[in-house]
């Protein structure tokens, strides 16, 4: 009896392991893909590869991209209506952002949830100058149209990118350091 | 000859009885928690109800062969062991090659472990039947779950977002009750009644 | 504070019946009688918590430093299975008044989805409540867990109580049972919806 569960168990376990084997490289290669489809959406055409950098501001890491000659593209994080809301924003070297794209999500399907989709609210945040708009729903006296029925969540958003330049600033300005030194 | 004939008429129902005698969703009642939570779209439904199957068949045939072998007492263990081994496996390879439908779906795949359809098939049929039984069974009742699954997912998406299978139709937001929670118990309980009214008569 | 925003959101904002739909099966399945579903409701909240505790545990001192979190699933699903016998038997040997009120109920647990979504979701999900988003520690997540398990409990014995009242009613014969069972459920979600936002 024993001797029977752990022979399946065995049996099992190295099916696991081999599959695990097999496809730990796909896995791996899937997730690079994502995070450079995910580059190439926010940043205008570069050449090069994207550089893995993280830096700190206010006391979180925020892990970013950095191309060479064009921008960055920084992962911020920040706290939704439904849970955290991770969007990859695209900032060029003049610190506007270029474009931006959800990463993961957990807001409410059919209202919040439309941040990821609704071409209306996403596409307003392509060449955001933020010297001269302020990254705020209209409701707070910013500039941002919030989704229909979904101000929290497009209020996390927004301030998921003023995060972002927050970021993108600071690492231009210690980047500018190291210029100097 | 009849007797062929019966077995193959026999094998003809081992794949059709998922639809309407032995649907999973509206006849037996199991699996009720992915056909809730998962049925947002028709997409989503499709590609849970898929995932199942999968499982639902490779579990079957490798009960079916191991069930002359297993000690009745460790009966359960084993299959939840071989069952959960399918599971992650198909988590793998979803996570490898379709990682999209992996996210979308979520915690959904893990836990058809968990899924009474599975265990209750090999429980119910795979432990006694041969091999080629099983995987028709499993084939059948697969499809009969994706087809519910769907069938709700369309429902649920024409009402909430005004689209099938992401073909917008009708402008505008929809009823968003629908997309939402509320609206899975609801429409799961209105096909019941339609199902109850005209299919199950026997 | 922390602790208070993690309790009200599992209890009614993400209710795990009426918006995460883990463990629909035993909440149709036994709710037709009030006294049955506080039963089930009791052995669910004492799984729950003791089986996110022990499967935390596992996966952050033996899974983690391995790298094999790839094996949660099923490491998972048989800690639930194990566990599930042995507080059966030490039910029965210390109380066996107690095991005489849950006992039944105990064997289906194992399969009641709401066990191990709770148990995966604490390890895999990052939470933000109000904060950072960051993964649970494991004070959060058994307080996450016992609050899940109340949030289940009520809304069971609050559908049970319903279903009790439904069954003296003249219902049309195709609605009878489940159907209706099933629109009621409905209802009580979208009343639930209402909480959302509060936290």
């Amino acid at each position: 009896m024993v001797l029977c569960l752990g022979l399946v168990c065995f049996i099992c376990a190295a099916v696991l392991g081999g599959t695990y084997v097999l496809t730990a490289g796909p896995i791996e290669q899937a997730r690079q893909n994502k995070t450079r489809q995910s580059i190439a959406k926010v940043l205008p055409e570069f050449g090069g590869d994207p550089v893995e950098k993280v830096a700190a501001w206010n006391g979180t890491d925020y892990t970013y991209y950095a191309v060479e000659g064009t921008g960055c593209a920084v992962i911020s994080t920040v706290s939704g209506f439904g849970g955290p809301l991770s969007v990859m924003v695209g900032i060029v070297d003049d610190g506007t952002v270029y474009n931006t794209v959800v990463l993961s999500q957990s807001e409410t399907p059919g209202l919040g949830a439309k941040c990821q989709t609704d071409a209306a609210f996403t596409d307003q945040f392509k060449g955001w100058d933020p010297a001269s708009k302020t990254l705020l729903v209209k409701k707070d006296g910013g500039d941002v149209d919030a989704i229909t029925a979904s101000t929290i969540t497009s209020r996390a958003y927004a301030l998921a990118i003023s995060n972002a330049i927050e970021v993108f600033k600071t690492v231009n300005a210690e980047g500018g350091l190291e210029n100097e030194q | 000859m009849l007797k062929e004939g019966l077995k193959m008429s026999s094998r003809l129902h081992q794949l059709t009885k998922g639809f309407v005698k032995d649907n999973p969703t509206f006849s037996l009642v199991l699996g009720m928690c992915p056909t809730l939570a998962t049925t947002t779209s028709a997409i989503n439904g499709l590609e849970m109800g898929l995932a199942t199957m999968f499982v639902l068949i490779l579990s079957n045939m490798v009960i079916s062969l191991l069930a002359p072998a297993v000690p009745d007492k460790v009966r359960i263990p084993v299959y939840i062991v071989v069952i959960a081994t399918f599971v992650t496996v198909l988590q793998l390879a979803m996570q490898a090659f379709v990682p999209d439908v992996y996210e979308t779906l979520g915690l959904f795949i893990p836990l058809i472990v968990v899924n009474c359809i599975v265990l209750g098939r090999a429980e119910a049929f795979a432990n006694k039947n041969s091999l080629v039984d099983s995987a028709l069974d499993g084939i059948g009742i697969g499809l009969g779950f994706t087809m519910s699954l769907t069938v709700i997912g369309i429902i649920r998406e024409i009402l909430g977002s005004g689209s099938v299978f992401g073909w917008k139709f009708i402008p505008g937001d929809g009823v968003l009750a629908f997309v939402m929670a509320p609206g899975a118990f609801i429409v799961l309980g209105y096909l019941m009644v339609i199902f109850n009214k005209y299919l199950a008569k026997k | 504070m922390e602790f208070l925003l993690i309790i009200i959101s599992a209890i009614f904002v993400n209710n795990i019946l009426l918006s995460q739909f883990l463990g629909i099966c035993p909440f149709l399945g036994v709710s037709n009688k009030l006294s049955t579903a506080v039963g089930m409701s009791g052995a669910v909240c004492f799984v729950i918590t003791l089986a996110t505790v022990v499967t935390y545990l596992l996966n952050q001192y033996l899974l983690v430093p391995f790298g094999l979190t790839f094996l949660q699933t099923i490491l998972f699903i048989l800690v639930i299975a194990a566990l599930v016998q042995m507080v059966e038997i030490v039910l029965k040997k210390i109380s066996p008044s107690l095991y005489q009120a849950l006992g039944i109920f105990l064997p289906l647990i194992t399969t009641n989805c709401a066990v191990l979504g709770v148990a995966i979701t604490v390890v895999t999900k990052e939470f933000s409540f109000g904060g950072e988003p960051a993964m649970f520690n494991l004070g959060e997540a058994t307080v996450y867990a016992a609050a899940t398990s109340i949030g289940y409990g009520l809304a069971m014995c609050l559908f049970a109580g319903l279903r009790e009242h439904l069954a003296l009613n003249s219902i049309p014969k195709p609605f009878k049972g489940l159907p209706i069972a099933l629109i009621t459920a409905g209802i009580m979600a979208m009343a639930f919806l209402g909480f959302s936002g509060i936290v």
